[in-house]
């Protein structure tokens, strides 16, 4: 195995557009790490992108977003007060990737192109309206992170492309965002079911809502059933019961060790509701 | 027990560091993958990946012909010829005609690093004719089923019994239906347990070395050197003698680690590769994959009540899987399912069939958990029906001593009623609970055990002591071993080491399990310093001019017996220490037995729980384990035993499991989807330690470490009944499971 | 495939090594290094026995290729006690009975330590929750968290 340190993504991509064999990306390596000692990927070429400049940087943009760069951990998302502030619900997604261990290493950007329909922080990436910014042979474009994941263990990237950053919009005011997750013990699980929402209010009115479920699906996605049941509501037990209903109704799940069908619907119901009161009353600064 | 053995102990019952702690604190101690020789390969095994096959063809040469490899083995490298158990673990050490589990072993490689080692097995070409499999124990009880191996059933098993069956089990007494006949209330459940795996945290790893010569040595954690010994010389058809085998520190076993695995394989590499030792470390997955769980198990119970809660008759039916080998415990299982009740009339009746799973082991208590979530279970259901208080009935049927155990034996001196009355008075019982809060109890056993036993102990130079075991020490054995040997000689604890020896150091000894080190080695190094103390009156003695009966032991010294055996000085062991070389040359004691006089151990926990009604998810709010111990010698590793008992048995509850898929492969080979309890899942676990005194050993001990896993898979479920209404009868019980049976209670 | 020539920092001191980059920091340590204080429990991120810090940041020296710890900063269980003088939390465990097999024990005080440099008052659903990566099978959990509350107590003390 050759092991790469480019120190600009222009080289990485060329380096992964020019090697033959099997190529992987090293941002965190709590994926990549594992599948290599199980022998499920032994890689020709590993690209280990945390030489190359600002990775792991998180900065506010001129627009008053964010950009986190590919080699931030969960843990120094977690110990960023404004953004904490800004993206609650992005930042308690990532953080509930594995243990204080894998915090230290995990990242948005592997979290996602590891392309488990499972991945925590990949709903309230996408309920959030992120984007992701992408680099390849061609240059440079950017993605809705929604459209990143395409099936388990699948990404829509080309050959050669890889994720540069990782931008979240500005919060503006009123607004408030929440992941929740099922697992069966309280930490180091893979979520059974998952549900971030992320919405905006005017008054006590939700004007706003994006909602995002996962591991309910092949591909982690939005459901705009949902946020069509919360909208124009005040999160009232009418709109929660719809909510729920329209989170199990977009559910297409399978059965497997995790969970079975029956659970991971009924739970993402469970889930959007608890999510949403949390979104709600995040939202109203409470 | 001598009456002054219990007058007054000054140390016996107090809680001093651990002799070894200081090394496991700061990373210095070894264990069995830390050590590493001169001229060292690695070996990596080649498994099946299939549950049941036949292997058409093993091609090796293109991993031979990889740079730095040096040996390849496969069975055709092992003698022919082994029978029963010999032949049973030679079959799981590496697969023969047919890999029979997915993870079976079927070749070996050995190269000059750990990557090259893998990239050689990755080259070893094994095709497969993928045959029939079978996991599920009542689907391999089918007369249909695929046969797992002709000819496995012992003489045990009655004619006409399914193709599977390999040992069946009967006995009983008195007239149950007479019994059935004068109860108010009769209830039959079934219930079902998956397999779990003991979990400890450090993968198997041995470093082992053969010679052409037959001599070898062995350095691996195990909870027993001699088994390992006897099973590799067995296995590979070498003088048992001739193989040295050293035990490492031991990162957990649980029972896991009381048999080999992939042990004779680095022997076998070793020889082959011209004597150059082979280090074998397994992984996560080759641990959960290949090594042996518990079994799983089916079972039938039925009981009869008095409306004032007496039982009146018992009748058992325990169907087990222990994987593709004889030995699941379901005579364990249907000993220990009754044994905390006097039963007027009992019938019990157990199945060990085979599947294509890994070999079982021992884990804690083999089989008593089982038996007891579905006693335990039943119990609870019926006091729930006939308005009973399950703490009531317990003490009600409780057995005392005199008493027929429901297994057949008399009990000796035990202490359940003392154990449920300190959980009657217990302050848990009085907290209140919320809404979709409950309460469970139940009760739990184990025999405990005794078996081969050799313990030396020298007087060194100086008055300090040594004492070598056998026994490795899982859990605090060293400390405890120390507390009785000083106690005994009247000198500080810190004045005694105490060493666990490699096989070429003592005579034959069971490993450390069935809770024995603290009984068996502790009792024999009582009797050793006993010996060793016999000697130095002795000396004394023969110093004084006075008969050697006149002199008497006390306070870490020789002194005269009273005032017809003259006046001395006491002579302290230091002094006799110091001039051993000119009276006699030098003192040790040495005992050597199975020791007699094992004493049974009583638990009973109570847990609460909180269930969520909308994911079915329990949370264990509070968890109080009570057990009888005999006595503590140092009670705060009985707390540990005690604690993470209840911790292990809280995971088999909840989430632990082996899941297989269709295609009979284990789908949870890592800690990730294996969930054990994390710090998060668990509150603090409050202990009471009840002392019944055993009266078979020097200072009361019962052997703690088994019997706390038990009672917490009936008492989660009691528990979750309090809680949400739904009765689980299948463990795990887990979220989707609990949720299905809310939902199914709503709408039903 | 050649091996690619490191220089980190382990414990305060300079040390080289020669790792193949399919080496983790964890199969470095250990083989490269003899410092074998550091276990593998899992080789997946999941049991913590491998737990070193990074540059101050905890990680699983499993999840961390070798030749990543080129130019960094390594702090494992050998560099926890100064010279004979205990950690606190060295102390603790051992008061507490917190460990039985001990072999969890090199990464709990690892990641302990990690915890009360960033907390010094943790409560202890907060122990319990950082600590949630660490597995120990012997214990119930019960004196590993009373130890470490025990040591932060201590060392909130000493710092008064």
């Amino acid at each position: 195995m050759n092991y790469h340190t480019p120190s600009t993504f222009e080289d990485a991509a060329r380096l992964a557009g020019a090697a033959g064999g099997v190529t992987r990306f090293l941002a965190g390596g709590t994926d990549v790490l594992v599948q290599m000692r199980a022998g499920m990927v032994l890689p020709d070429d590993l690209i280990d992108l945390k030489k190359i400049p600002g990775v792991h940087d998180i900065a506010r943009t001129a627009d008053g977003g964010w950009r986190i760069g590919i080699a931030v951990p969960g843990a120094a998302l977690g110990a960023n007060a404004a953004l904490v502030a800004d993206w609650p619900g992005v930042v308690e997604g990532m953080e509930l990737v594995g243990s204080t261990q894998v915090q230290g290493r995990a990242t948005l950007a592997g979290n996602l192109c590891n392309g488990s329909p499972a991945a925590d922080s990949v709903p309230g990436l996408i309920a959030a309206g992120a984007t992701a910014e992408i680099t390849g042979p061609g240059g440079t474009r950017s993605a809705p992170v929604e459209e990143i994941p395409a099936g388990p263990g699948k990404t829509t990237l080309a050959p050669g492309e890889l994720i540069s950053a990782i931008l979240l919009p500005p919060r503006g005011k009123a607004g408030g965002d929440a992941y929740l997750r099922f697992i069966p013990r309280t930490e180091m699980d893979i979520a059974v079911a998952g549900c971030a929402v992320n919405l905006r209010l005017e008054g006590d009115t939700i004007a706003e809502a994006r909602v995002a479920l996962g591991a309910v699906a092949p591909r982690i996605a939005l459901a705009p059933g949902c946020a069509a049941a919360i909208i124009g509501t005040t999160l009232d037990e009418a709109a929660l019961a719809a909510l729920d209903a329209a989170a199990q109704a977009a559910c297409s799940p399978i059965d497997d060790k995790r969970g079975t069908v029956a659970f991971r619907t009924e739970v993402a119901g469970v889930l959007a509701r608890r999510a949403a009161a949390i979104a709600y009353s995040r939202a109203k600064g409470e | 027990m001598a009456k002054d053995e219990l007058s007054e102990f000054h140390l016996v019952g107090t809680r001093p560091l651990r002799p070894d702690g200081l090394d496991k604190v700061t990373g210095r101690a070894r264990y069995g993958a830390d050590v590493s020789m001169p001229g060292m390969l690695w070996g990596a095994v080649v498994r099946s990946p299939h549950a049941h096959a036949r292997i058409v063809r093993i091609d090796a040469s293109k991993a031979e012909a990889l740079p730095g490899v040096k040996a390849v083995v496969t069975r055709a490298d092992f003698p022919e010829g082994l029978t029963g158990e010999n032949w049973n673990l030679q079959e799981n050490t590496m697969a023969g005609e047919r890999a029979l589990y997915d993870g079976h072993a079927v070749a070996a490689v050995a190269a000059t690093s750990a990557l090259r080692a893998q990239e050689a097995a990755r080259l070893i070409e094994v095709e497969y004719e993928v045959l029939p499999h079978v996991i599920d124990v009542d689907d391999a009880i089918r007369p249909d089923a695929p046969v797992i191996r002709e000819g496995a059933a012992d003489a045990t098993v009655p004619e006409g019994s399914p193709p599977n069956v390999a040992r069946y089990i009967e006995f009983g007494h008195g007239d149950t239906e007479a019994g059935f006949a004068k109860a108010d209330l009769v209830r039959a459940r079934s219930y079902k347990t998956e397999a779990t795996h003991q979990g400890y945290i450090e993968p198997h790893a041995c470093l082992g070395q053969l010679g052409a010569d037959g001599k070898g040595e062995m350095w691996v954690c195990t909870q027993g050197q001699w088994f390992i010994r006897q099973m590799c010389s067995s296995v590979l058809g070498l003088e048992a003698a001739q193989l040295r085998v050293t035990p490492s520190e031991i990162g957990g076993g649980f029972g896991g680690k009381t048999t080999i695995f992939m042990e004779p394989l680095s022997l076998a590499l070793s020889r082959k590769a011209g004597g150059r030792p082979v280090k074998i470390v397994m992984t996560r997955s080759e641990v959960l994959r290949a090594t042996g769980p518990t079994a799983s198990a089916s079972m039938d119970v039925k009981i009869g009540m008095t409306k004032d809660g007496m039982i009146t008759a018992a009748d058992a039916e325990f169907r087990m899987q222990g994987g593709a080998f004889p030995g699941a415990p379901v005579d364990m299982a249907l000993y220990c399912a009754f044994a905390p009740y006097k039963l007027p009339a009992s019938r019990h009746v157990g199945y060990d069939v085979l599947a294509n799973r890994p070999k079982c082991a021992a884990y804690r208590a083999p089989g008593s958990p089982m038996g007891a979530f579905a006693v335990e279970s039943l119990i609870d259901e019926m006091c729930r029906e006939l308005g009973l208080d399950p703490l009531d009935v317990r003490l009600k049927n409780a057995v005392k001593e005199g008493d027929r155990a429901s297994y057949g034996p008399t009990f000796g001196s035990i202490g359940l009623v003392e154990t449920l009355e300190a959980v009657k008075s217990h302050p848990n019982l009085e907290l209140p609970l919320g809404p979709n809060q409950g309460r469970g109890i139940a009760s739990g056993y184990w025999f405990n055990h005794s078996g081969e036993t050799s313990v030396s102990l020298a007087i060194s130079e100086d008055g300090t002591v040594q004492v070598s075991v056998g026994t490795p020490d899982i859990g605090g054995s060293r400390a405890s071993i120390a507390l009785m040997t000083a106690e005994t000689l009247g000198i500080a604890y810190e004045d005694v080491r105490v060493n666990v020896v490699e096989t070429g150091a003592l005579g034959v000894n069971e490993p450390t399990h069935g809770s024995r080190a603290t009984f068996a080695s502790g009792k024999a190094a009582v009797i050793a310093a006993r010996r060793a103390i016999a000697e130095m009156c002795r000396r004394a003695a023969a110093e004084w001019g006075i008969d050697a009966e006149a002199v008497e032991w006390a306070n870490g010294a020789a002194q005269p017996a009273g005032p017809n055996a003259g006046k001395f000085p006491p002579m302290g062991i230091e002094e006799i220490a110091a001039k051993m070389g000119s009276t006699g040359g030098p003192i040790s004691g040495h005992h050597e037995s199975v020791p007699e006089g094992v004493g049974a151990s009583f638990g009973c926990h109570v847990v609460d729980v909180e269930v969520d009604p909308e994911t079915g998810r329990t949370t264990i709010l509070r968890y109080l384990v009570v057990q009888d111990a005999g006595r503590a010698i140092h009670p705060s590793y009985v707390e540990g035993q005690f604690q993470g008992g209840a911790a292990q048995g809280i995971g088999w509850a909840l989430n632990e499991a082996y899941v297989y898929g269709q295609d009979g492969r284990l789908q949870n080979a890592v800690f990730l989807d294996y969930r054990v309890p994390v710090a998060s899942d668990l509150p603090m676990i409050d202990t009471q330690i009840v002392e019944v005194p055993n009266p078979g050993h020097p200072f009361g001990v019962r052997g703690v470490g088994e019997t706390g896993i038990t009672p917490p898979l009936p008492a989660i479920a009691n528990a979750i009944e309090a809680a949400a209404g739904v009765r689980m009868r299948s463990l795990p019980m887990s979220p989707p499971k609990v949720l299905a049976a809310i939902k199914a209670a709503r709408e039903g | 495939m050649s091996k690619i020539h490191v220089t980190t920092t382990v414990n305060g001191d300079e040390v080289e090594f020669l790792a193949d980059p399919r080496e983790s920091l964890l199969d470095c340590l250990r083989d490269h290094l003899g410092l074998t204080g550091s276990k593998e429990g899992c080789g997946t991120g999941d049991c913590g026995a491998c737990s070193v810090t990074l540059d101050g940041t905890l990680v699983c020296s499993c999840l961390v290729l070798g030749v990543e710890a080129e130019g960094r900063r390594v702090a494992t269980i050998e560099g926890m006690a100064e010279g004979n003088a205990l950690h606190p939390l060295q102390r603790k465990f051992l008061e507490h009975a917190a460990l039985q097999c001990g072999f969890c024990t090199p990464g709990i005080l690892v990641a302990a330590k990690a915890l009360l440099e960033k907390n010094p008052d943790p409560t202890e659903t907060e122990v319990r929750y950082w600590l949630a990566g660490n597995l120990c099978r012997c214990t119930g959990y019960d004196k590993i968290i009373r130890a470490v509350l025990d040591a932060a107590a201590e060392m909130r003390q000493e710092a008064a």
